[in-house]
């Protein structure tokens, strides 16, 4: 017997409590708490090597953890019927070639206790006129729709979507979000991970930034701007990094020729010491920085990196 | 007589049947869609058989072409099955298609029966066509009883070698698995007499044999026609079972192995 999906609709649809997660010498999940809420898109947003998904496969029962818990829908994740109300799509790097498109979302739909129809799901993905394409004749970008086909063929209240645009091109990915607003607008619980910044700057409600296994924010995409307020001066001059190396407030400094790029949350104290240092300093410019520096500012460890030869 | 209950209509099951017979109908396309698989399985048995069975028709008590349809006949169905399983798991491993298939709401049971029921599938064209070939070409006569329980012994004795081929597929790479396949497939089959008979290969290959499990197949398979070289039924059939449980068991630590892997 199913149990009655809206027994309490403010309870996490997933969650994380303490999760510990090792692989030998390597830490992947370091205690981490996250709740997902109903209705909600929250994007897990990291480097690579962040967690991300080893906290998706944790979330969905695929690896077990050393410390803490995971639950779906308030249980055990490897319970099929829970299972039923989720979808997945994985960063993995094929489905069986010699299948046909409508074969595998044939199959994959058969899991789900009501999946949504077959034209309905390749409207969804943009795969109409594809249907009885093999999926090894796919271009990259429609193999990935494919992949986002079989996540939401059952209709699933949970859509895990892990790194759902990586390796797309820029006018791909933004289609790929049309297909994802599209799920949004119907009120489905989302998880999105991703290391693109605009990414979840533009689909989530909230944004938990993890790296090195750790939750290191967690907010609404402004809080999270917010929190960290940081300015990105660029000029041409003749100070090098190593001079200002260490001033309060500096984030990353760039390196590109005689043109220094400087991410700071402190920028008038810095201008002025720059035009005590280097009266010449030219083509100056103060812009506020995007989700990608506060995120930067969240995560670095290492505020000086180089580009180009110098 | 049935009365409605509840108010609300529960949520309906997904139907398991048609759950299975989609993955087995899947599975059965996916591989005949992949010519790298249906050919060489599908016709290596056969060529072999017709150049060692069919053309030396001399062979003592029996004529060569009913003792090698036995033995070729299991060698038929170890390959159908080391090839479907261990490089099929092998490959879908690496894809990440079996992540995403645990991910799913998939009964567990759905991918493997899928997988041995198109074993046992194509292991069947494989023993028809050989049959066929015997009774017609090679003169082999046999009373009908005799050819169902040969059918039935080649049939079911493909199920130890789903086995092995799922263990292989737990260890091996996408890329390799091909290579492994054969580099154990093929000299176990001449080692175990599934070539040429046993009784013409040098003695010590024969000790060797006693060990091998296609040797024990081919031995249940040729008892059918009083042809064995002795052993009893039920040791061959221990042999086999013992041998089935131990492949299970690594297939099953290459099974816990790979959760705890990255994935990178």
């Amino acid at each position: 017997m199913l149990s009655n999906p809206s027994n309490d609709p403010t309870a996490p649809a997933a969650c994380l409590s303490g999760a510990v997660k090792r692989y030998g010498e390597v830490t992947a999940l370091e205690a981490v708490d996250l709740s997902l809420h109903p209705g909600e898109v929250t994007a897990l947003l990291g480097p690579n090597g962040a967690g991300k998904t080893t906290a998706v496969r944790a979330l969905l029962g695929l690896s077990r953890l050393d410390h803490g818990q995971a639950e779906l829908f308030g249980g055990d994740p490897q319970d099929r019927i829970r299972r039923m109300r989720t979808g997945a799509m994985m960063q993995i790097s094929s489905v069986p070639q010699t299948l046909k498109v409508r074969e595998h979302i044939e199959v994959f739909s058969s899991y789900y206790p009501r999946p949504l129809p077959m034209a309905t799901v390749l409207e969804a993905a943009g795969l109409v006129g594809l249907e009885d394409r093999l999926y090894g004749k796919l271009s990259g970008g429609q193999q990935q729709r494919l992949l986002f086909a079989l996540a939401v063929c059952g209709d699933p209240e949970l859509l895990f979507l892990d790194e759902p645009t990586v390796g797309l091109d820029v006018s791909s990915r933004r289609g790929f979000w049309e297909h994802i607003r599209g799920l949004v607008s119907k009120g489905r619980t989302i998880l999105l991970t991703t290391h693109y910044l605009e990414e979840a700057d533009a689909l989530a409600d909230r944004i938990v930034v993890i790296d090195r296994g750790r939750v290191v924010a967690d907010g609404s995409p402004e809080e999270i701007k917010a929190r960290a307020a940081a300015r990105r001066m660029r000029c041409r001059t003749s100070v090098r990094p190593v001079e200002i190396h260490g001033f309060p407030g500096i984030q990353r400094i760039t390196e590109d020729g005689s043109i220094l790029e400087i991410l700071t949350v402190r920028s008038e104290p810095l201008l002025r010491e720059l035009l005590a240092l280097d009266p010449e300093l030219a083509d100056l410019e103060i812009t506020g920085a995007g989700l990608e520096e506060a995120f930067l500012s969240l995560t670095s460890n290492d505020p000086v990196s180089q580009k180009g030869a110098a | 007589m049935s009365t409605l209950t509840s108010t609300a209509p529960p949520l309906e099951r997904p139907n398991l049947l048609r759950i299975y017979s989609l993955e087995a109908r899947l599975e059965f396309l996916k591989l005949l869609r992949m010519p790298a698989y249906a050919i060489p399985t599908l016709a290596f048995p056969v060529l072999f058989y017709v150049f060692f069975g069919l053309t030396m028709k001399t062979g003592g008590a029996f004529s060569m072409a009913t003792y090698l349809l036995a033995t070729y006949g299991a060698f038929g169905v170890i390959g159908a099955s080391l090839f479907g399983f261990g490089v099929g798991v092998a490959i879908e491993r690496g894809q990440g298609w079996m992540l995403l298939k645990r991910a799913s709401p998939m009964p567990p049971g759905a991918y493997f029966a899928a997988k041995i029921a198109m074993s046992l599938l194509f292991g069947s064209v494989i023993i028809a066509m050989l049959y066929t070939l015997g009774a017609t070409v090679g003169g082999v006569d046999l009373p009908a009883a005799s050819w169902a329980r040969m059918a039935a012994t080649h049939i079911l004795g493909s199920l130890p070698f789903c086995a092995m081929g799922l263990a292989i597929g737990y260890f091996a790479g996408p890329n390799s698995a091909p290579a492994i396949v054969n580099v154990i497939y093929l000299p176990m089959s001449f080692g175990s007499g599934l070539w040429l008979p046993i009784q013409i290969l040098p003695e010590f290959v024969q000790k060797i044999a006693l060990a091998l499990p296609p040797y024990h197949l081919a031995q249940l398979a040729l008892k059918v026609i009083g042809a064995d070289s002795g052993g009893s039924t039920a040791g061959h059939v221990a042999y086999l079972c013992v041998f089935t449980l131990i492949c299970l068991a690594l297939a099953r630590l290459g099974y816990r192995r790979d959760q705890d892997q990255t994935w990178g």
